[in-house]
């Protein structure tokens, strides 16, 4: 479970070196889109030697390695050697390049004695967007996170500020996520003075059914973290919610305030409660 | 003579480069000099000795970098010597 994201670009010592310290739920080490071409093996020999000899870490690592089609994807993939990276994240994910980075974690996790990494799939294509099911179905997968700047690009459509023209993605990837209990993360809004807009992006991809949001600069994880987290009337009548569950044990369905509680609301309310105690939050 | 360079002059990193030469040189110019002289030597010599490199002259234009950096950058800037990318 996690709310917010934050890309760091993968050559950058300085974000690195406070990967720790900022209040996102989880850093992406970026190898892709934010570094340089020639700076590919710069940006991976920073966050191995980091991820191999730093003494504090992010609570939740992911790295976004570069796409199965490139010289730079197979030695990205080598990292997990660290045995730091809770995720790999991977971009343009097709079936096709979901099966190609199974079999190269599987052998390397064999060779090297090591845990079962899991996938974040980074849908970014129209392609991938039409597979989403299987790739929501397969078994390394826990989260999808939707791109909506490469998906706009390869539909040759302009982004707005209301989201429209990718309502259908995000429909599909809360969809797709949400059957097979998997996250759905939304698509980083790339508007970083605007917090207005960024709240209003929130709230919108949060009521579709978004259960978390990537970032691309950290002043964006107060806004992100706080919308995508239950807010203090969702607590309060959480609580009271169990509560009554407590009095009125036996009862299929019972009343609150005028109100029927049954299974459906006594299991919105257990989430709640579940995630409020997950952020530390009374 | 094979030359190869990594890193920046950015804040909290380091230029680092390798030239090969008749013997091993280790030059650090370091705004934090004063202090972590000595530390920053002793990963450079640490990462040679790791990488079983000799006979380079190794200069390390440093801003602050932190030890794994220092070592990234050299890994980076040998492996750029030797055309090993």
């Amino acid at each position: 479970m996690f709310r917010s994201l934050l890309f760091i670009p993968g050559n950058n010592p300085s974000m690195i070196q406070n990967a720790d310290v900022f209040n996102s739920d989880g850093i992406i080490f970026d190898l892709e889109d934010s570094v340089d071409i020639n700076e590919k093996d710069n940006a991976r020999n920073l966050v191995n030697n980091y991820l191999s000899s730093a003494n504090n870490y992010p609570s939740l690592v992911v790295l976004r390695v570069n796409p199965i089609d490139t010289e730079f994807f197979k030695k990205d993939i080598e990292l997990i050697k660290t045995k730091k990276i809770n995720y790999i994240l991977l971009p343009k994910t097709t079936m096709d390049a979901l099966n190609v980075l199974e079999e190269m974690l599987y052998d390397i996790e064999v060779k090297f004695d090591l845990d079962t990494v899991k996938v974040i799939a980074l849908v970014e294509s129209a392609k991938s967007i039409i597979q989403i099911f299987k790739i929501a179905k397969h078994c390394r997968v826990e989260a999808i996170l939707l791109g909506a700047e490469d998906l706009c690009n390869d539909l040759e459509i302009d982004r707005s500020n209301e989201g429209n023209e990718i309502l259908f993605a995000r429909s599909r990837v809360i969809y797709a996520c949400a059957s097979n209990n998997i996250i759905s993360i939304d698509t980083p809004n790339t508007n970083i003075d605007d917090e207005l807009l960024l709240r209003e992006d929130c709230l919108n991809a949060k009521n579709l059914g978004m259960k978390a949001k990537s970032s691309i600069h950290p002043s964006q994880l107060e806004i992100i973290n706080e919308v995508f987290s239950p807010s203090k009337k969702e607590i309060i009548w959480a609580k009271r919610v169990l509560e009554a569950v407590e009095k009125n044990i036996g009862k299929g369905a019972f009343s609150l305030d005028g109100k029927m509680i049954d299974k459906p609301i006594i299991l919105k309310a257990q989430k709640i409660i579940q995630k409020a105690n997950k952020y530390n939050m009374e | 003579m094979r030359v190869g360079v990594a890193g920046s002059k950015e804040s909290n990193d380091c230029l680092v480069t390798v030239k090969e030469s008749n013997e091993t040189k280790i030059v650090i110019e370091s705004v934090v000099a004063a202090f972590f002289y000595d530390q920053i030597k002793a990963t450079v010599e640490e990462t040679l000795k790791e990488m079983e490199i000799e006979n380079v002259s190794v200069t390390v234009e440093d801003k602050g970098a932190l030890d794994y950096t220092i070592k990234s950058r050299l890994i980076s800037a040998i492996k750029r010597m030797t055309l090993d990318v």
